[in-house]
């Protein structure tokens, strides 16, 4: 089988990809996603709040996916469900799988990786206790309720306050269950303001920050729960132990990007990110493959994940057109001060669009502070931000008039300076 | 006077909001970025409202639940009341995105109506 461009995943980055592509003069694209639906976990999110920068109005998750779906259906992209990519080689031979047509491959002139990303589970966590039934990420709970029509459990308490956490106290809470607190490692959420509000404050759900858990109860399946205050060295303290009965535990510590397929690809992941590492136009180190979406970095919004994957669909019409671009210079954007990491990496001034948006994130809560860009040494542009936490991404925007002006610089830098 | 500091739900940005109120009235809000801002603020003081997410069963679909929601925000008090509304509906395949799924809900006036499509087994 042969196709222009293979986008790996159906979720919102992989469909936003396609339709780009295609509108871009690409007519032979494969979307392969190993679900059974389309749109990815916009299906199993089924609250309200996506949608109000692409859409200027408010939808649930899976109205927000629909809209991307019809747009691939009209235009006749084709895609395989409940199909599995197993490789991807280094000269872009995708090898997957069904129950239908077995194994095989397909030979692509560009790929797409749209994998998304995983939850953090128990098991990387390293949380002591026997293990019984009634402990599930967030996402799989939510999947089980909104989806399959399970309850997980009737007394619940959540470990993180990542976004993922917060819905799903609310989601059980309007079920029926009681979720008795939601305890925070860090000394600051990890969500959104929004959902802790909505979320928590709404049903009088306790959060306890620079809290985690200590002691899981029970052997087949949760009895109870204990968590404990941490110390700055995220170390227990002792003495400040609060026991909860329940019978489920739900996980919400964060995400991370799917890269194996990336791995033995050859593409060059970012530690900080557990991304691929990619330039202006969202290419990775093995020209013609492309990442957007959480499988480059996890977003807070879907909005800004159909922004770059549109990007990156465009970019990959445009490589299977025009071929590699090979002598541009290429400018490192360096984050230092408090941001962690930049999306993209590299810049380059030549071949760049008009204007670039670099998305980060910081790596602590910073108030009354402001985003710093240097061309080389020369301060470019200093914006003011009230408050900036690690849960919620940030950015600037590059210009490529502006980046004309200074034609010698070896890298740009973007810090975080008092306002 | 009293005033009352509250985040906007109104999108993720969460603007800090500070309401001023005179005998149960607003008389002033700062602190949003936006116009939907202080129409949250004066709402969220005055009558506080929500939209309300959940799922039903469906008979005969490719899946077993629909996503819905109401589909007008409700006021905060009744959402419990709609959950308990919603708990035992059934509705038959296939779905589309907008249609019925509970009419009037809790003599609210609003509809839940789905937000997926569900295709017949």
């Amino acid at each position: 089988m042969k196709y222009d461009l293979v986008i790996v995943g159906g979720g919102p980055a992989g469909l936003a990809a396609a339709i780009a592509a295609k509108d871009n003069g690409i007519d032979s694209i494969l979307i392969i996603e190993r679900d059974r639906e389309l749109g990815g976990i916009l299906n199993q999110c089924i609250h309200n709040g996506f949608g109000l920068h692409t859409f200027k109005e408010e939808l649930t998750g899976p109205e927000y996916a629909s809209r991307f779906i019809a747009q691939v259906e009209e235009r006749g992209i084709e895609y395989k469900l409940n199909t599995m990519v197993m490789d991807i080689s280094n000269d872009k031979v995708v090898t997957a799988m069904n129950s239908t047509d077995g194994m095989f491959t397909v030979e692509a002139k560009a790929v797409v990786l749209a994998m998304g990303c995983r939850e953090r589970s128990r098991g990387a966590l390293n949380i002591p206790g026997y293990r019984p039934a009634g402990i599930f990420s967030a996402g799989t709970a939510q999947r089980l309720v909104n989806i399959e029509g399970y309850m997980p459990g009737r007394r619940v308490v959540i470990l993180g306050s990542g976004d993922i956490g917060l819905i799903m106290a609310r989601r059980m809470t309007l079920e029926g269950a009681k979720v008795l607190a939601v305890a925070e490692l860090m000394p600051y959420s990890g969500g959104l303001k929004r959902n802790i509000v909505q979320c928590l404050n709404d049903f009088d759900i306790p959060l306890y920050l620079s809290h985690t858990v200590v002691d899981i109860q029970g052997k087949e399946r949760v009895e109870g729960i204990t968590i404990a205050e941490v110390g700055p060295d995220r170390k227990p303290i002792p003495g400040t132990e609060i026991h909860y009965d329940c019978d489920t535990l739900l996980l919400s510590c964060g995400l991370l990007p799917e890269n194996e397929l990336s791995k033995t690809a050859g593409v060059d992941l970012s530690p900080i990110t557990s991304g691929p590492v990619v330039n202006d136009s969202l290419e990775t180190n093995i020209p013609g493959v492309f990442a957007c979406g959480n499988v480059l970095h996890v977003h807070d919004l879907v909005d800004f994940v159909s922004q770059e994957a549109t990007n990156a669909g465009k970019n990959a019409a445009k490589y299977i057109k025009e071929g590699e671009v090979t002598s541009a210079k290429q400018i490192e954007i360096l984050p230092v001060d408090g941001v962690r990491y930049t999306v993209p990496k590299y810049v380059r001034p030549e071949v760049m669009d008009d204007t670039l948006t670099v998305r980060f994130r910081v790596g602590q809560v910073f108030k009354g502070c402001a985003i710093a860009t240097y061309f080389g040494d020369t301060l470019i542009s200093k914006r003011k931000r009230p408050v900036m936490a690690p849960g919620e991404m940030e950015q600037v925007v590059l210009k490529k008039s502006q980046l004309a002006e200074y034609p010698d610089i070896e890298n740009i830098t973007i810090k975080i300076e008092e306002a | 006077m009293e005033t009352r500091e509250l985040i906007c739900i109104g999108c993720p940005m969460g603007c800090s909001l500070k309401v001023t109120l005179e005998n149960g009235q607003v008389t002033e809000v700062t602190g949003n970025t936006c116009p939907n801002g202080d129409k949250y603020a004066r709402k969220e003081c005055t009558n506080p409202t929500r939209i309300v997410t959940s799922s039903v069963r469906v008979k005969g679909g490719k899946i077993n639940m629909v996503s819905c929601k109401t589909k007008e925000d409700i006021p905060k008090g009744m959402i419990f009341d709609i959950c308990k509304a919603l708990e035992n509906v059934v509705v038959p395949a296939p779905v589309a995105i907008g249609d019925v799924v509970l009419a009037n809900v809790c003599d609210t006036g609003v509809d839940v109506v789905a937000t997926k499509n569900v295709d017949v087994k």
